[in-house]
């Protein structure tokens, strides 16, 4: 029988306001609140909220049939908490069903498994605290930011106590071989990994709502045929969560797509798992080796969309050099900076890569250009170590 | 003695240096009793008028008519001469002229022959440096043709500022008799490499040059091109190097947020400034001193160039880009600084050293500049000579006495170049302008 494997990405970063040379030594505070706070909650009101009530029904129709996977970033628990609480009511309320798994990742959303080990084991351990406290879970599966995902840091993600670990169906990666099946790490075999099927991801994702795509208008029978006459044992779709009335929005009819498809997946005698799940019951069929680091972004599926121009290398580099010293100085106020400061999302503004993915770049981009990204956060930057030098 | 004055904007809406300098120059002109007639394209009203009349040449009334009437023939013979590779007969706008053109061709009717009264136009000039710019060039000159007429027997002598308006000088001059100033505050090649100038604006500077009576250059730097690459006669180019006035600045002193020292570049960031030689010494002092900053404040061609380079280098953590500043924030960021550098490639003058000097602030400047002439207490280096510039930079921020010494002695310098000096000189060449014309 076939397993369709849903997981959903929750994040938000935390966006800087316009901080000016002048700014710095005076103003330590970085963060546009406005915007932080109008985005958030228009995208609780047009996609976390009507979701989230659209699975609760979902799986409560269905009795336990239906499943799906979460994970949510510590920066967009922040802002649940400071400006939409009842999403995040909603999200414990899922949890309560046993039907939903939630997956360990970095707290921040963060680059650091491409910087050290240490500053990697950090982020996950306060995110799996953090969920034990949110949600009363602690979690057996893994998903490193934007799947992110390398040999090494497969040993350091299996040292900490995972049994799987989210990655990319890329092709550079895989070859002949087929995302519908389980892997395992190359090092040792213990790892087991789930790999995205990229093509039927997106088109829910990216193409639903294009009508110059061929398959438009996207149906729940249609697709669930296509998962259907997939070859192998399972089926990951693993996309934003913000896919659901933000990307696509309600209009696009996406909420009634995702309504109809687990009755039409079912009726095909496809069987719906968590991720853990998934790889529990389903034996790997080989090793996965993958000793650059690949993720799922961008047509290269590699990580050159953070860490692809001088301006990007320059920031992380100037960023993570401060890893010492916020360590050493164990104070409140610093670590909360230190969280959103590694957003990831920073860095991909400051991409300069323009061509096929510059619609999803500029989508995302609150700046006018990756040189003003740059030339902002690294007076924030600049500011907040300053004042970690005064400590 | 009587000027009338073209130039091209006047404060307070300026967008380049231009500007300032026509205010400091009129205002000492009328100490040394010289009237002003300035004539500016779109003249706002709100222009500070105790020193200069200013006329509005979008308020002046071209009139165009049947070559019947008596004079407006006239007119129109004198200023026939400027030729501009433009179809605009007569100077009105290309959608005008191309529905014009249409009725012409459909009924075969001379719309420049009109029957009856004179056809009055009014332009309306956009005034701002734009893509229309040899058009309004053009337009400027039509009107400077008529500016002169109505004035005649009310001035003695035409200065026009800069090539935008030299040709309404020399209108002006055609249409009145009297001889024609021109003043080079830059020149075609302080613009872009030399090899790559603009060959129209190199033209209308040339022309403007040779119809001249005198030449005035704002340094001895300018006056060289002027001489070597325009082939203009030295006996009448005369350098009149500008001076500098100051608002009173009665802003508080802004809270200074870092504990480093800050050594500041501001300008375009172009070619012609030298931007990226700034960097190079910035990232040589940081190897030595920890506890600066450097700030580069405008904005320009050059400026993601200039990131990417700083990043590059690695030192983007101390190197900081503060975009264009408007109003206040200029003031502000000269009285945040410690050393102030203009690397500039080429300058004609270069007043910005000079508003840094005035906020006590030691400046380096190249011997590219038309300021490194007139200035003895600032630190001057090879535009190029970025070990120079590194040194000069690291020995302002490290020793203090030194430090003072340009500050205390800069300002003094500053103060005591006053455009009543310059326009003294500017008088001279004036008399010397309406002898050569009398003879």
């Amino acid at each position: 029988m076939k397993t369709v494997c849903f997981y959903f990405q929750v994040h938000q970063p935390w966006r800087l306001k316009t901080y000016r040379f002048f700014n710095m030594g005076n103003d330590h505070n970085y963060l546009d609140d406005f915007t932080n706070r109008a985005i958030m909650q228009k995208v609780a009101r047009e996609c976390y909220l009507p979701m989230n009530a659209l699975l609760l029904s979902l799986i409560e129709e269905n009795k336990g049939a239906v499943k799906c996977s979460f994970s949510i970033t510590g920066s967009a628990v922040e802002q649940f908490k400071a400006y939409a609480p009842e999403v995040l009511d909603s999200f414990k309320k899922l949890a309560e069903t046993g039907c939903v798994e939630f997956l360990g990742e970095t707290y921040s959303h963060s680059l650091s498994s491409l910087y050290s080990t240490d500053e990697f084991k950090q982020e996950v351990k306060l995110h799996t605290a953090m969920l034990k406290e949110e949600f009363g879970v602690k979690p057996t599966a893994f998903r490193n930011t934007e799947l992110i995902y390398s040999d090494s840091i497969a040993q350091v993600v299996e040292g900490m106590g995972f049994k799987t670990m989210l990655a990319e169906g890329a092709k550079h990666i895989l070859g002949w071989k087929s995302p519908n099946f389980v892997y395992t790490d190359a090092v040792d075999n213990k790892l087991r990994l789930l790999l995205r099927n990229y093509k039927l991801s997106d088109d829910i994702a990216f193409r639903f709502s294009n009508e110059g795509w061929g398959e438009w208008p996207l149906t729940a029978d249609k697709f669930a045929g296509w998962v259907a006459s997939e070859t192998g044992d399972v089926v990951n779709l693993f996309m934003d969560y913000e896919t659901f009335g933000e990307h696509q929005k309600a209009s696009t009819g996406i909420f009634d797509f995702m309504k109809a498809l687990p009755a039409a997946l079912l009726a095909h005698g496809i069987e719906f798992a968590t991720v853990s799940e998934a790889s529990k019951k389903l034996q790997p069929v080989a090793v996965l080796h993958c000793p650059h680091a690949m993720s799922w972004a961008d047509e290269e599926r590699d990580v050159t969309a953070w860490l692809g121009n001088d301006l990007q290398n320059e920031a992380f580099g100037k960023l993570y050099a401060l890893a010492p010293r916020i360590k050493k100085a164990k104070n409140k106020d610093f670590d909360y900076v230190w969280h959103f400061m590694q957003n990831s999302d920073h860095f991909y503004y400051m991409a300069t890569k323009w061509l096929s993915d510059g619609d999803v770049h500029s989508y995302f981009n609150p700046y006018g250009s990756a040189y003003e990204a740059f030339i902002n956060y690294m007076n924030v930057l600049a500011d907040f170590e300053i004042e970690l030098n005064k400590l | 003695m009587r000027v009338l004055m073209f130039g091209w904007e006047f404060p307070p809406h300026i967008a380049g240096g231009l500007g300032t300098a026509c205010y400091g120059m009129t205002q000492g002109l009328a100490r040394n009793d010289v009237e002003v007639i300035f004539v500016m394209p779109k003249a706002s009203g709100d222009e500070d008028q105790s020193f200069v009349k200013v006329v509005n040449a979008s308020d002046i009334e071209a009139r165009y008519c049947d070559s019947s009437i008596e004079g407006a023939d006239d007119i129109m013979r004198k200023i026939s001469f400027i030729h501009i590779d433009s179809n605009m007969v007569p100077y009105i706008s290309p959608e005008e002229w191309a529905t014009y053109r249409e009725g012409y061709e459909r009924t075969g009717k001379k719309f420049w022959e009109r029957k009856g009264d004179s056809w009055t136009q009014r332009y309306t000039f956009s005034g701002k440096y734009g893509a229309n710019i040899m058009e309004e060039v053009a337009r400027y000159a039509v009107v400077a043709a008529e500016v002169a007429q109505q004035l005649e027997g009310q001035f003695d002598v035409i200065h026009a500022h800069d090539w935008l308006t030299y040709f309404a000088g020399i209108a002006a001059k055609r249409v009145s008799g009297k001889p024609l100033v021109v003043h080079m505050h830059a020149t075609s090649f302080d613009r872009s490499s030399s090899d790559n100038i603009d060959t129209r604006v190199y033209e209308i500077e040339r022309a403007g040059m040779a119809a001249a009576d005198m030449v005035i250059a704002v340094s001895n730097l300018t006056r060289n091109i002027v001489i070597n690459k325009y082939n203009i006669e030295p006996e009448k180019v005369v350098a009149v190097h500008n001076a500098v006035q100051f608002a009173e600045n009665d802003n508080p002193l802004p809270k200074r947020g870092v504990e480093d020292k800050i050594v500041t570049f501001l300008g375009r960031i172009t070619f012609q400034k030298g931007p990226d030689y700034f960097i190079e010494a910035a990232a040589k002092v940081l190897q030595r001193v920890p506890n600066v900053r450097f700030v580069m404040a405008g904005s320009g061609d050059m400026m993601n160039h200039c990131i990417r380079r700083a990043a590059q280098l690695g030192i983007s953590d101390r190197f900081h880009f503060t975009g264009f500043l408007k109003g206040d924030d200029v003031q502000k960021m000269f009285q945040l600084s410690d050393v102030y550098v203009m690397p500039s490639v080429s300058e004609p003058f270069g007043i910005s050293p000079l508003e840094a000097m005035r906020s006590n602030v030691p400046t380096i400047i190249s011997h590219q500049s038309g300021v490194a002439e007139v200035l003895d207490y600032a630190v001057k280096v090879n535009y190029w000579d970025v070990d120079a510039m590194a040194d000069s930079i690291y020995g302002l921020i490290t020793y203090p006495a030194l430090a003072k010494m340009f500050s205390e002695k800069g300002m003094d310098e500053v103060n005591n170049l006053k455009w009543i000096n310059a326009a003294a000189k500017i008088k001279t060449v004036y008399e010397q302008a309406i002898e050569k014309c009398n003879k």
